[in-house]
């Protein structure tokens, strides 16, 4: 790994002027920054640590939870909170990754992770994320694991967050801070499909900190489900995952959440579904129709083609489950 | 920096890119944490940070100056005769990182901890909660039923 200067934030303010040093990020959990530094994909040449600044709370309000950027991953999933009343989001962050990954990986770092495939790791290989107007040897490649939904011929990786899609199906907002002042940005407009700048994956800018993570209080919040379809049955990404939670009155859909996640290269919020499903009938039908629609876009490459169908069954199986 | 390992205060001086996995076996000696992938896929590399199983290759030792590290030279546990009687090894290489996984792991079960596979309360550490919460560490001999059999004797 190429040495870098290290700077240890003991608060905020010290923290978002020292990002402001050329070639600086900032650096929480490390689970994916420092692997990709080892791998000379990410070099740095100034790292702020930030994981001694003091947000680790998790607070309760009556409408909302406020989660600072820096819980851990393993915290947040078994806070009694989250568990009693945001479950879809205790269940999404605990199939993700492996133990140990979630007791180093924070809650603002699991947002900053890179939307990354095996040709951005491969240094031999053409990647626009890699190196801007190389060209994408995943179009052509071995795509399995990669995109159907919001792609462009620059680039086809998905986002491998669990917890994002969770939180895109609960409407949370990411408070980030630098020395320009505080802004919020709505976490399904957080990340960015690739476009003509795959390089560019977040609305945050360079110098920007997040620092808490909020999510309202969603009413039929325990009817929920997190399903993801993986290649071994722990500590893999998602083929495909669902987001869901259901609210069905007198056989009707009041209201639903619902959103993807291994399909695109930002959590993949439903809306086009979501728009079909409310007010109509709960029925495998009506779930279908949804689902059918919201894949309309869709197009594989070859290998992950299969990521469609799989997409619609997920979705239809895990409605009809909370039905 | 200072590094606090199974109880004892070492003085280093090291760049900041060196990973707690080679400040613990490169520059302390201490052999017992495997480095296997060296980007946490494997879990061959986990120690415990005040008693949290961490990944020590994904992490810089600066960041972890003032933990409390316990690696498999400081553990002493009755898992580590118990996957000695079940064979939950062969070649040994993920034993170290498999053990101290296990001793962190039964600690978050008693403190009531959910997995992916929990459904409610976690009351009963079956063999599916225990694959669930020990797949952060892969045995390439696949001697996972034996892991699974010490772990559960244990627990019992």
């Amino acid at each position: 790994m190429r040495t870098f200067v290290y700077v240890s934030a003991p608060d905020v303010p010290t923290a978002i002027q020292a990002v402001t040093t050329p070639g600086a990020k900032f650096l929480g959990g490390g689970t994916n920054l420092v692997d990709l530094m080892r791998q000379d994909i990410e070099h740095p040449t100034t790292v702020v640590d930030i994981t001694r600044l003091p947000l680790s709370e998790v607070r309760a309000y009556e409408n909302g939870v406020r989660i600072g950027a820096l819980v851990r991953n393993s915290h947040l999933a078994a806070h009694p909170v989250i568990r009693s009343s945001y479950p879809l989001l205790s269940q999404a962050i605990l199939h993700g990754a492996s133990a140990q990954l979630r007791n180093m990986a924070t809650v603002g770092g699991n947002l900053m992770q890179r939307t990354r495939c095996l040709y951005f790791y491969d240094t031999t290989a053409a990647c626009n994320k890699r190196q801007p107007g190389s060209g994408c040897d995943a179009l052509d490649g071995f795509n399995r694991n990669h995109a159907v939904l919001g792609t462009t011929d620059t680039c086809i990786a998905s986002h491998p967050s669990d917890m994002c899609v969770a939180l895109a199906a609960l409407d949370a907002t990411v408070e980030v801070e630098s020395t320009r002042g505080v802004r919020r940005i709505p976490v399904t407009e957080f990340h960015r499909l690739p476009g003509d700048t795959p390089h560019v994956e977040t609305a945050l800018a360079p110098d920007e900190l997040i620092t808490a993570v909020d999510v309202p209080a969603l009413p039929f919040a325990a009817t929920c489900r997190y399903r993801k379809v993986r290649d071994r049955a722990s500590y893999a990404f998602a083929l495909v995952s669902v987001a869901a939670a259901l609210q069905v009155v007198d056989g009707v859909v009041a209201d639903v959440r619902l959103a993807l996640g291994g399909v695109a290269a930002k959590p993949w919020r439903a809306y086009v579904a979501e728009e079909l499903l409310r007010g109509a009938p709960a029925t495998v039908e009506t779930f279908r129709r949804a689902a059918e629609a919201e894949l309309a876009p869709a197009v594989g490459r070859g290998h992950n083609d299969f990521k469609i169908e799989l997409a619609r069954r997920t979705i239809v199986a895990t409605l009809g489950g909370l039905a | 920096m200072v590094l606090r390992v199974n109880g004892t205060t070492y003085e280093l001086d090291l760049p900041p890119e060196v990973s707690l996995l080679d400040a613990l076996r490169e520059h302390l000696g201490l052999t017992g944490t495997k480095k296997g992938c060296d980007q946490g896929a494997c879990g061959a590399c986990t120690v415990l940070a005040d008693g949290e199983r961490i990944n020590a290759c994904l992490a810089l030792a600066v960041q972890y100056a003032d933990r409390e590290i316990t690696t498999i030279e400081g553990v002493d546990d009755p898992l580590q005769a118990a996957f000695v009687r079940n064979d939950g090894l062969q070649c040994g290489y993920c034993t170290s990182g498999q053990i101290c996984s296990a001793v962190a792991m039964l600690a978050e079960f008693k403190d009531g901890a959910p997995s992916a596979v929990t459904d409610g309360e976690p009351v009963e550490l079956t063999d599916e909660e225990i694959r669930e919460r020990m797949s952060g560490n892969l045995c390439r001999c696949g001697a996972y039923n034996g892991v699974v059999d010490a772990i559960r004797e244990v627990a019992e």
